[in-house]
């Protein structure tokens, strides 16, 4: 029974930092139509951001509430900056190109921004657990539950309920959704599609950063964590189909769910339960569990 | 042409080989275990799948050596290839029963998803090395067992020898009717099959013959490096190998084992050079490559020769 | 002589939408037969169910006494039967010649995974069959052009001649001339008809310009809202009441009812 729950718990926590994780790769790729590698960068820049906010604001010993607002911005601040530097530099030159080509420049990008990682940072990796044990531990049917991971769960939460609501009631997220739908005939009818590239790149490199931002309490931050979450990232995205956040959700919570199972009852299955359901979902729905038939082009 | 130009590099580089410093040698091995690799994956790419997941074959060929070696106590280095060669054909075609339906993106991630599988399954085992690997002892040459500087060479003629092997077969492949229907499939899949033959089948065939080619480099690799770990099923390997065939290009087979040179050789100049950096340099290097010379450097050859044919043709 | 090609009770329905239905055609061998009717009228439902790219919902379909009904279109075409594109399918990459070396290629040694990757692309055999078959549609000056750069009637003609590799006994063509200027549809159908009937193939082609249908066909197959409505010679098909009114548009129809109640005819 305390199994059940661990599994429960463990699982929602995983899911809730997979999504925040994934749903900036997903969209991006929905509306880009660009499987961007370098999404992986947006994160481990996001935890070095925010592991540095944290490690300033404890050393000029600054009040903790104060920290996770800082996290916030520094994660924000990142990927806004990422978001715009590659957008403009580099993205712009591959529109239009073969999305397998523009999926190795993505890589291209990604082992580039890992050696500027290192170059910024250097390779000793930081610790910033304070925002994660200043918030404390709550009992719930005789588990010891980490308050910060129920925040997380709580944010993703927030996120999903707030970008559904975005992408179903405001303009930009109408125009997100025709994007998605047909590029082209979104242009016909005047959509600024290059202006909502932007944007959408801008987005997904703020919650990628904002992932990294989340997770750096939990972890170590090194360099080379970007490198592991990006093909988790992917499995979510290819799960729950790209560009839907239903999708991104959905994939979350089975990944992590069937991981956390593997954790508690075959800890040896860990890994490849998670690739397997990728596969499993590959070849029973090659566009994910919550895309649109693809029309036939013939 | 190309042909007797390889071949002269090859009998030069076989016989120059025990003059040389043991690195470069082992260095070029490296190599060769790479552009066995990378030869398998110019067959796919032809035809406008990219496999991001050709780790799986080339982890299947060096775990099959190293696991024949130490559970089995085979040491023949020959029979070894021919077990991992063996080993990830038949894995490869397993799997081409599923991947062979698929196309571009969703062909790249199911690859991924592969071999990531393999990846995990490695990682957490404790009877195939788990994190650590295995180590592999050396091998025997028909009864030889050369020790040292004697070894290293031993491994480096055997994979010499597998290179023109491979490339051999793969050119004559490539001449096949099967082979150049890569390109028609690229273009039009729909017309291929309604001249009478099947893509599927086409496709499965290219994946056990890119994925054989993957096991024999995963089986030089094993020899040569002494060790596997799951490292080698890591989407970064595959990730490596794509790499190699974006510089390399895809139009001639020597080329990708000039490629692999080439990328050694800058790996280990930019670790040596700059180390911290290293990454910096092959990212630039790939994404210069794409920008600028989209078809890898083996096209500009390609395209010298070309265009001195069609000076030579007849109007 | 019995016929190479039946049809008996073809019927072909999408959820709610019937698209053809009570379809019986026997073809003799040799016979051209030009296929007409309106869009949606059911013409390339009948073909794709023929080639093997739909399988009918009911009915058969037999070729040379063979039942090939929801056959795949590849086992069909190495069987005999082949068809052309609407929009002319060939490969954009490669040139005229090497698009004609494939579908040569394919037709005499695809037939296995072995054989297709032990036969080499370039044998005698296929090099001449390529020649000729060249020569024959008459776009041999073109051999050196790449697919994708070809003027328009150039590739619907590489299209149909990549159809006719490995000599099919049966080739259905797919408006053959469409997306051709008017001077030059009837120049186009000489080339394709001499080359097929050269050969002895049994043809059929969809066709919306009656002119060329009043030429090159042997028989007429009307089809209207998914069956055949009228099937004989030209001026006796082309003369049916029904085919005016529904195909050449040779008859108006009236918007308004005429004053004793029918919907009457405009002279025509």
């Amino acid at each position: 029974m305390i199994t059940a729950l661990a599994i429960l718990t463990d699982g929602l926590v995983y899911a809730a930092w997979l999504f925040v994780v994934a749903i900036g790769l997903s969209l991006i790729f929905g509306v880009m139509r660009i499987l961007n590698v370098s999404h992986g960068a947006f994160y481990a820049f996001g935890a070095y951001a925010a592991a540095t906010a944290i490690g300033i604001w404890a050393e000029r010993d600054l009040p903790t509430a104060g920290m996770y607002f800082a996290m916030a911005v520094a994660a924000i601040a990142m990927g806004l900056l990422m978001g715009y530097l590659l957008e403009r530099l580099l993205l712009r030159r591959v529109y239009g190109k073969d999305e397998v080509v523009v999926v190795l420049v993505t890589y291209a990008l990604f082992l580039i921004l890992e050696d500027v990682l290192i170059i910024i940072w250097g390779t000793d990796g930081k610790l910033a657990y304070q925002p994660y044990i200043a918030a404390g531990n709550v009992i719930v049917g005789g588990l010891p539950l980490s308050i910060y991971d129920i925040g997380l769960v709580v944010v993703a939460g927030l996120l999903a309920y707030f970008a559904s609501f975005a992408i179903r009631k405001t303009t930009f997220g109408r125009l997100l959704t025709a994007v998605i739908y047909d590029r082209e005939t979104a242009a016909a009818f005047g959509v600024n599609v290059s202006r909502v590239f932007v944007l959408t790149f801008l987005v997904g490199a703020v919650l990628g950063a904002l992932g990294g931002a989340l997770t750096a309490p939990k972890i170590s931050v090194v360099p080379g964590i970007g490198v592991e979450v990006i093909v988790l990232a992917f499995a979510v995205v290819a799960i729950g189909g790209m560009g839907s956040i239903e999708g991104a959700l959905v994939g979350a919570l089975i990944v992590g769910l069937f991981r956390a199972a593997a954790v508690h009852l075959a800890p040896a299955l860990e890994l490849f339960v998670i690739y397997a359901v990728m596969a499993l979902v590959l070849v029973i729905r090659p566009y994910g569990l919550f895309t649109r038939a693809q029309p036939r082009k013939i | 042409m190309g042909a007797a130009l390889s071949l002269a590099a090859v009998a030069l580089a076989a016989i120059a080989a025990p003059f040389l410093p043991l690195w470069i040698v082992s260095l070029v091995t490296i190599s060769i275990a790479t552009g066995l690799v990378v030869v398998g994956l110019i067959i796919l790419w032809r035809a406008g799948l990219v496999p991001f997941g050709q780790a799986l074959f080339f982890a299947t060929g060096a775990y099959a050596v190293a696991l024949s070696s130490r559970y089995l106590g085979l040491k023949d280095a020959f029979l070894l290839v021919i077990i991992a060669a063996i080993a990830a054909g038949f894995v490869a075609w397993v799997v081409g029963f599923l991947l062979a339906r698929y196309r571009e993106i969703f062909f790249a991630m199911l690859s991924l998803a592969l071999s990531m599988i393999l990846y995990g399954v490695l990682v957490k085992s404790e009877t195939l090395g788990s994190t650590d690997g295995i180590n592999v002892s050396s091998a025997t040459f028909l009864g030889f067992a050369p020790r040292g500087q004697a070894y290293t060479l031993a491994v480096f003629w055997l994979a010499l020898g597998l290179a023109v092997a491979a490339a051999v077969f793969v050119s004559r492949y490539l001449s096949s009717v099967a082979g150049s229907l890569a390109i028609p499939i690229r273009d039009n899949e729909i017309r291929v099959e309604y001249l009478g033959i099947s893509v599927t089948r086409l496709v499965h065939l290219k994946l056990v013959i890119a994925g054989t080619l993957a096991g024999v480099g995963g089986a030089v690799a094993a020899l040569t490096i002494a060790h596997v770990d799951p490292a080698m099923a890591y989407w970064t390997t595959s990730g490596g190998f794509v790499f190699v065939t974006i510089l390399a290009g895809a139009a001639s087979v020597p080329a990708a084992f000039v490629g692999a040179l080439v990328f050694e050789i800058i790996r280990t100049a930019s670790v040596a050079i700059l180390p911290g950096g290293w990454q910096l340099i092959l990212g630039s290097v790939l994404l210069l490559t794409i920008l600028f010379v989209p078809e890898g450097l083996g096209s500009l050859v390609v395209r010298k020769r070309g265009a001195d044919k069609a000076k030579g043709e007849t109007a | 002589m019995s016929d190479i090609l039946t049809v008996s009770g073809l019927e072909k329905t999408f959820g709610s939408v019937v698209a053809a239905r009570d379809i019986n055609v026997a073809v003799p061998v040799g016979q051209t037969i030009g296929i007409i009717g309106a869009n949606g009228a059911g013409k390339t439902t009948f073909v794709n169910m023929i080639t093997g790219h739909l399988t009918p919902s009911k009915g058969k379909i037999k070729f040379e006494g063979q039942d090939i009904t929801g056959r795949t279109s590849r086992d069909i075409t190495r069987l005999g039967i082949a068809r052309s594109f609407q929009v002319a399918q060939v490969f954009p990459s490669l040139t005229v010649f090497e698009n004609m070396c494939a579908a040569a290629a394919i037709a005499r040694d695809g037939g296995g995974l072995i054989r297709a990757a032990a036969a080499s692309l370039r044998s005698a055999r296929t090099l001449e069959e390529t020649e000729a078959a060249l020569t024959q549609f008459g776009i041999a000056r073109f051999r050196d052009m790449r697919a994708s750069t070809l003027p328009q009637g150039v590739r619907k003609l590489l299209d149909i001649a990549m159809a006719t590799a490995g000599g099919p006994r049966v080739l259905l063509l797919d408006e053959p001339t469409s997306g051709i200027s008017l001077e030059e549809k009837f120049g186009i159908m000489d080339v394709i008809m001499g080359a097929l009937k050269g050969r002895g193939t049994t043809v059929l082609f969809v066709e919306h310009d009656m002119d060329v249908v009043q030429r090159f066909a042997d028989r007429v197959l009307a089809f209207y809202d998914g069956t055949v409505i009228a099937d004989g010679p030209p001026a006796e098909a082309l003369a049916d009441e029904r085919v005016r009114e529904f195909i050449t548009g040779a008859v108006l129809h009236r918007t308004k009812p005429t004053a004793n109640g029918g919907t009457g005819h405009a002279q025509g």
